[in-house]
């Protein structure tokens, strides 16, 4: 009966009108997942269209001026549409094809998985709608456009906090209203079962991918892995072929914002406490009556309330360690691997750079760290400008 | 028999809901002891959420403005209390998850239990979830009310199996909101229910006149009306009780002898 559970946390907690429509995208999934043909083409689609595999390159400099660990960037940066987000969604939007819908929508933070399936539905000709929070719409400009040019619609959602969390709500509302034609291309390793399932399955592509690129680039597994941590869907990516490998540490970076001793915060393992929302029991940010926190990140990407429910459990059993890096952290680690390496991040995964530079130190030279670089930071350039006081508007 | 049942014992039920604190408690507890003057059967009483994501924009702005105004689960449960003195029309809660499980679920059943609350709706547990709240409910016999949607189809035999109170009956996809046209479908959704079990079946969303609710209990139980009350409580915030009595009257009127 307890369905997509991760130790106590998943389930399906979500209107019963959009329950046959969960049932349905599962009963696809578990079809099409092994399907030679479907696997074919969405392989197809990600070395030919999105540019796999993603390279993993040596941080020499990075590496030789934090002198410890041998450090390794993991990057999805590099993927068409600039993040790991396409990974999900050319699998989503496929599934979606063979399910008969002619319609996707989606949520979005900051406007890197509202672009990738703009993209994909672009691709696969498919109608596209995107909700964003208003404050994202504003901070993140250049990317409604960017999916506007796609040909998606863009919706800014004004209800509530104004940010991530409030575009899934109005997506997931949305959704109800339109199950028949519409697929919602959830972009995180979160919401009711089976989408925590799906999205780490085709963000997984990234773990394996750099199991098999350090066996031959060091000959042996890595000793850290290091993602940042919003919903979730970059880390677990990276996270979850490496589970089962007790001696590789798993560490996500949650979003401090100011600090996990304020309330301008988004770090939801280190302040929050377990509860039932967006389809999920997992860990979220909320009072004593289970009213959901307004949360602040300076990364859109990052400002959620509440995590993937199969971190949550890997945080229970003490498999993956959470932990927070304040907006000034992310800035530092933005501009530092600006300049070091020639790279720039975007500011979600300058959170794993942040703590990168922290933990490389304290490890020893023959130690392997790899960060994934989630995606690209020319999204964040104008605003990083705008916190170090500057006047650059997109 | 129980009260939930007895809302359905006397003909066709008008079920009216208020999300609770909108504009004050105070001003909810009025309306709840005015609409039961009015002739309402059961009375559904919202507690705010910040993310209501079953709600439509009405209902979201008065769960905003009860939340602003300071309203609290513990604060609502002493309304209720207090209400109890002098008014025993049935109550059912409507809320979701999570405010009950943050607060705990054998305490929020057991508060309702002592408080007098005979019923509970949760639109985001749905039957496969059930065993979140039902041991809990059963302990301290709350009713906890299932839903049915459009898009239900074969789990309507399941879930209708398996129900207690009554059927609350869908109307339409999409979230609550009031609306021009009902889909003619939901005649069958009812059909269906009854034949797995003798239940009473309310029909909700997007009911607002009263000649939809008439025509709604043609076929069904009772009507249940949300965001059309909300709207006048929106509309006349602290002097909005005679209008919703009037309001509740009319609806009653309709429900019970047509239009």
């Amino acid at each position: 009966m307890l369905k997509g559970r991760f130790g106590i946390h998943g389930g399906q907690y979500i209107p019963e009108t959009l329950m046959n429509a969960v049932i349905e995208v599962e009963d696809y999934y578990n079809r099409y997942k092994e399907d030679p043909e479907f696997i074919k083409e969405l392989e197809e689609l990600l070395n030919s269209y999105a540019g796999r595999p993603s390279l993993l390159y040596y941080a020499e400099k990075m590496t030789r001026d934090l002198g410890g660990a041998k450090i390794y960037l993991k990057r999805e940066d590099l993927n068409h549409t600039g993040s790991h987000k396409i990974n999900n969604v050319l699998g989503q939007v496929l599934l979606a094809k063979r399910m008969g819908k002619t319609r996707v929508i989606a949520e979005t933070g900051a406007g890197q998985h509202g672009v990738a399936t703009a993209t994909a539905a672009a691709l696969m000709g498919m109608k596209c709608e995107i909700y964003m929070g208003k404050e994202d719409t504003d901070r993140q400009a250049l990317n409604v456009y960017r999916m506007e040019l796609l040909g998606a619609r863009v919706h800014s959602v004004t209800s509530g906090t104004q940010t991530l969390k409030d575009a899934v709500n109005e997506t997931m509302r949305e959704w109800t209203a339109r199950v028949e034609d519409t697929h919602y291309v959830l972009g995180s390793v979160m919401g009711p079962h089976p989408f925590p399932m799906i999205v780490r399955d085709f963000q997984s592509v990234i773990g394996r991918e750099v199991k098999r690129q350090m066996l031959q680039k060091e000959g042996r597994l890595p000793d850290a892995l290091i993602a940042c941590v919003g919903g979730g869907s970059n880390a677990m990516g990276l996270f979850y072929e490496f589970i089962g490998d007790p001696d590789v540490r798993l560490i996500g970076c949650e979003a401090a914002g100011y600090g996990v001793d304020t309330d301008k915060t988004a770090a939801t393992m280190a302040t929050g406490s377990v509860g039932i929302f967006h389809g999920m029991k997992s860990y979220f940010c909320q009072d004593q009556y289970g009213q959901i926190a307004p949360v602040y990140s300076i990364s859109a990407g990052l400002d959620y309330p509440g995590v993937g429910p199969e971190h949550a459990n890997l945080h229970d059993i003490g498999r993956a360690e959470y932990v927070p890096v304040t907006d000034d952290e992310a800035v530092e680690g933005f501009e530092y691997l600006s300049r070091t390496e020639g790279i720039i991040p975007a500011i979600e995964s300058a959170h794993a750079v942040a703590y990168a530079r922290k933990l490389a130190p304290t490890m020893t030279k023959d130690q392997l760290l790899v960060i994934n670089l989630s995606g690209r930071g020319d999204k964040d350039v104008a605003a990083i400008a705008r916190y170090r006081g500057g006047e650059i508007y997109e | 028999m129980n009260k939930v049942q007895k809302a359905f014992a006397n003909g066709k039920a008008f079920i009216p809901f208020i999300t609770a604190g909108d504009p004050s408690l105070e001003i909810t507890e009025e309306l709840v002891i005015r609409m039961a003057e009015e002739g309402a059967d059961l009375i559904e009483l919202g507690i705010p959420f910040s993310d209501p994501i079953a709600e439509g924009l009405v209902i979201q702005r008065a769960d905003e403005r009860a939340l602003a105004g300071g309203a609290t689960t513990d604060k609502i449960f002493d309304m209720v209390k207090r209400i109890r003195q002098v008014c025993s029309v049935p109550l059912a809660f409507m809320t979701y998850m999570n405010p009950i499980f943050t607060y705990g679920t054998e305490r929020f059943m057991k508060n309702c239990r002592e408080s007098g609350i005979d019923a509970i709706i949760v639109p985001d547990v749905p039957f496969e979830e059930k065993d979140e709240l039902m041991p809990y409910c059963s302990n301290y016999s709350v009713e906890l009310i299932s839903l049915i949607a459009p898009t239900s189809q074969h789990r309507i035999r399941q879930i209708a199996s398996e129900a207690q109170g009554f059927v609350y009956c869908v109307s339409s996809m999409g979230v609550t909101g009031v609306r021009q046209e009902i889909s003619s479908d939901v005649e069958e959704m009812v059909k269906l229910v009854k034949q797995v079990k003798d239940i009473p079946c309310a029909i909700g969303f997007g009911i607002s006149t009263p000649e939809q609710a008439a025509k709604m209990v043609q076929f069904s139980d009772g009507a249940i009306v949300g965001s059309a009350i909300v709207k006048i409580v929106e509309q006349y915030g602290v002097d909005c009780v005679p209008y919703v009595a009037d309001y509740v009257r009319r609806m009653k009127k309709a429900v019970k002898q047509g239009v």
